[in-house]
């Protein structure tokens, strides 16, 4: 039986097995090098693939160690799909695992929220609402209103100050000296998507949205949490971000 | 089978869209007279990449390049990559779609690489029937590539060409000529880049590719090309490409680049070199 695609496959992807014997030269001599090319361009693709996905990775890992890093990650989870815009959301879990840095147990969560970056850009457009009608509806009907909050929109909650630590990568920011944790919301108001720092209470408040909860009860919900919640600053960041879509008012769901 | 009543690809030529030229081209493409994607960048749901498509589109021929559907796998296609392929061509409407002869997918790992094949009837009946399968769901002709080949098989027992032919016949697919593969596997198989062109049935080709290489040596420090899409298109390849259009006539062309992307007016003055040479070899039909 000739060598077929699984046989391929796994050489492509252990460079310790030898090449599959049905691979020659023109001259009927084993193919050697050449087939280190197709190695070396399925390493180097997905490397490169990660790097685009993790710039701020990268940037707190070093080139050097992040290409290493890849190698190994690639080996043991590539592609699952043909769609490499979302390539790496093994990622975090990888992170979590991977004992040279342990010492660092923000990774994982920083690579979520580059992960979301990624979501946040190719997700579905949305038309926002004109923020004039919240602003001029009565008390007890925006209390009673639901909100439809655009796709591209996401929230993470980490125990690290991973908005900080991204800044200061991003930004050129300090790196934050305490390590308490934050919460943000990635909007996106027109093509580019940004991390925008939530307020205490702030993620109570869009994951309720979210899930479909009238204003007034997500407020509850915020303010049982943080007495204090700033609304304001909250609401401000959405609808800034252009993330509020439509406004269903009275009985409609 | 499939309707062929599609917008053709105008017979100029064309370049590989990357977002980085959109305002240059949205001021005029000058010689440029159609775009070509690699459809797996333009599956996502919404955002820059469709609004700059939708843009381009209105304004230029398209052509959807499928990089990831794994043609020559020895599985089944995915369902689901032919289903966002379908949607895509569903609602750009390209007046080309094209695919390659490859494989990039084993079982659940994509491996984002354009991997080879032994020539044969089984690899015959197996891509025809995928590409039976592509067309009936896209609902449109594909035009199969033609590979670069770093090595070749044991089991292999026809050429290239026979093989293209063949699969064509079966298929009614059509074919992309890429003249960088050709010269890049001529010269790593130490064959003779005019004479496959010459074997070629050029009345099958629907789109010819330009593109640039890297250079190597293999383990016996023979010459061993690259394709890598990264480099300008050498004098090497526009004489061949001249030569073919002398042969075939004229076709639509493109300018093929995907790595170190240079500023739009480099790859627009490929683009006029390669229309001045199209329109200045005389064309033999
Ligand atoms: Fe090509």
């Amino acid at each position: 039986m000739t060598p077929d695609q699984t046989d391929f496959t796994e050489a492509l992807l252990r460079p310790d097995l030898p090449h599959p014997e049905n691979l020659i030269d023109h001259a009927g001599r084993p193919a050697g090098k050449r087939f280190d090319v197709y190695r070396n361009n399925v390493v180097l693709s997905l490397t490169e693939a990660l790097e685009t996905s993790f710039p701020v990775l990268q940037k707190l890992l070093g080139e050097q160690f992040f290409g290493a890093m890849a190698g190994l990650f690639v080996r043991q989870h590539p592609p699952t799909t043909p769609m490499m815009m979302h390539y790496g959301e093994e990622m975090p879990a990888f992170l979590t695992g991977f004992e040279p840095v342990e010492k660092y147990p923000y990774l994982p969560d920083i690579a979520r929220l580059e992960l979301a970056m990624r979501q946040s850009y190719h997700a579905a457009d949305a038309t926002p609402i004109d923020p004039k009608i919240i602003a001029t509806l009565p008390a007890d009907q925006l209390m009673a209103a639901r909100l439809d909050i655009a796709p591209s929109l996401k929230l993470l909650r980490s125990r690290w100050p991973i908005f900080s630590i991204w800044s200061a990568q991003t930004n050129g920011t300090p790196m934050p000296e305490a390590p308490s944790g934050e919460a943000l919301i990635i909007t996106r108001a027109e093509f580019d998507p940004a991390p925008q720092l939530l307020p205490a209470g702030g993620a109570t408040f869009v994951m309720a949205l979210q899930a479909g909860e009238a204003f007034g009860q997500a407020l509850d919900k915020a303010t049982t949490a943080i007495p204090d919640f700033d609304l304001q600053t909250t609401l401000g960041l959405l609808i800034a971000g252009n993330a509020i879509t439509a406004m269903k008012t009275g009985d409609a769901q | 089978m499939f309707d062929q009543s599609f917008e053709q690809l105008p017979k100029g030529c064309g370049v590989g869209y990357k977002p980085q030229h959109f305002a240059d081209i949205m001021e005029g493409a000058g010689a440029v007279s159609w775009f070509e994607i690699h459809a797996e960048n333009y599956m996502g749901d919404g955002g820059r990449p469709l609004a700059q498509l939708r843009h381009l589109a209105e304004r230029y021929a398209m052509s959807v390049h499928g990089v990831g559907l794994s043609i020559g796998g020895e599985g089944d296609l995915d369902q689901d990559h032919l289903n966002r392929l379908k949607h895509l061509v569903g609602w750009l409407n390209p007046a080309s779609f094209s695919e390659h002869l490859a494989w990039s997918t084993h079982e659940t790992h994509f491996l984002n690489d354009l991997l080879p094949l032994p020539y044969n009837d089984k690899t015959v009946q197996r891509v025809s029937s995928h590409i039976s399968q592509v067309q009936e769901t896209v609902g449109r002709q594909m035009l199969l590539e033609n590979p670069s080949n770093y090595l070749a098989f044991s089991d292999s027992d026809m050429s290239e060409i026979d093989f293209l032919k063949e699969v064509a016949k079966r298929s009614g697919c059509g074919l992309l000529l890429d003249v960088n593969n050709v010269f890049v596997s001529a010269t790593n198989q130490k064959m003779n880049a005019v004479e496959y062109i010459d074997a070629f049935p050029l009345d099958l080709v629907g789109e010819i590719h330009l593109g640039g290489h890297d250079e190597d040596v293999d383990d016996h420090g023979d010459p061993l090309l690259i394709d890598s899409h990264d480099q300008p298109v050498v004098n090497q390849i526009w004489s061949l490409f001249a030569h073919t259009i002398l042969r075939g006539g004229k076709k639509p062309v493109l300018i093929e680049r995907d790595g170190n992307i240079p500023p739009w007016d480099e790859l627009e003055g490929e683009a006029a070199q390669a229309l001045d040479i199209m329109t200045n070899v005389k064309a033999a039909a």
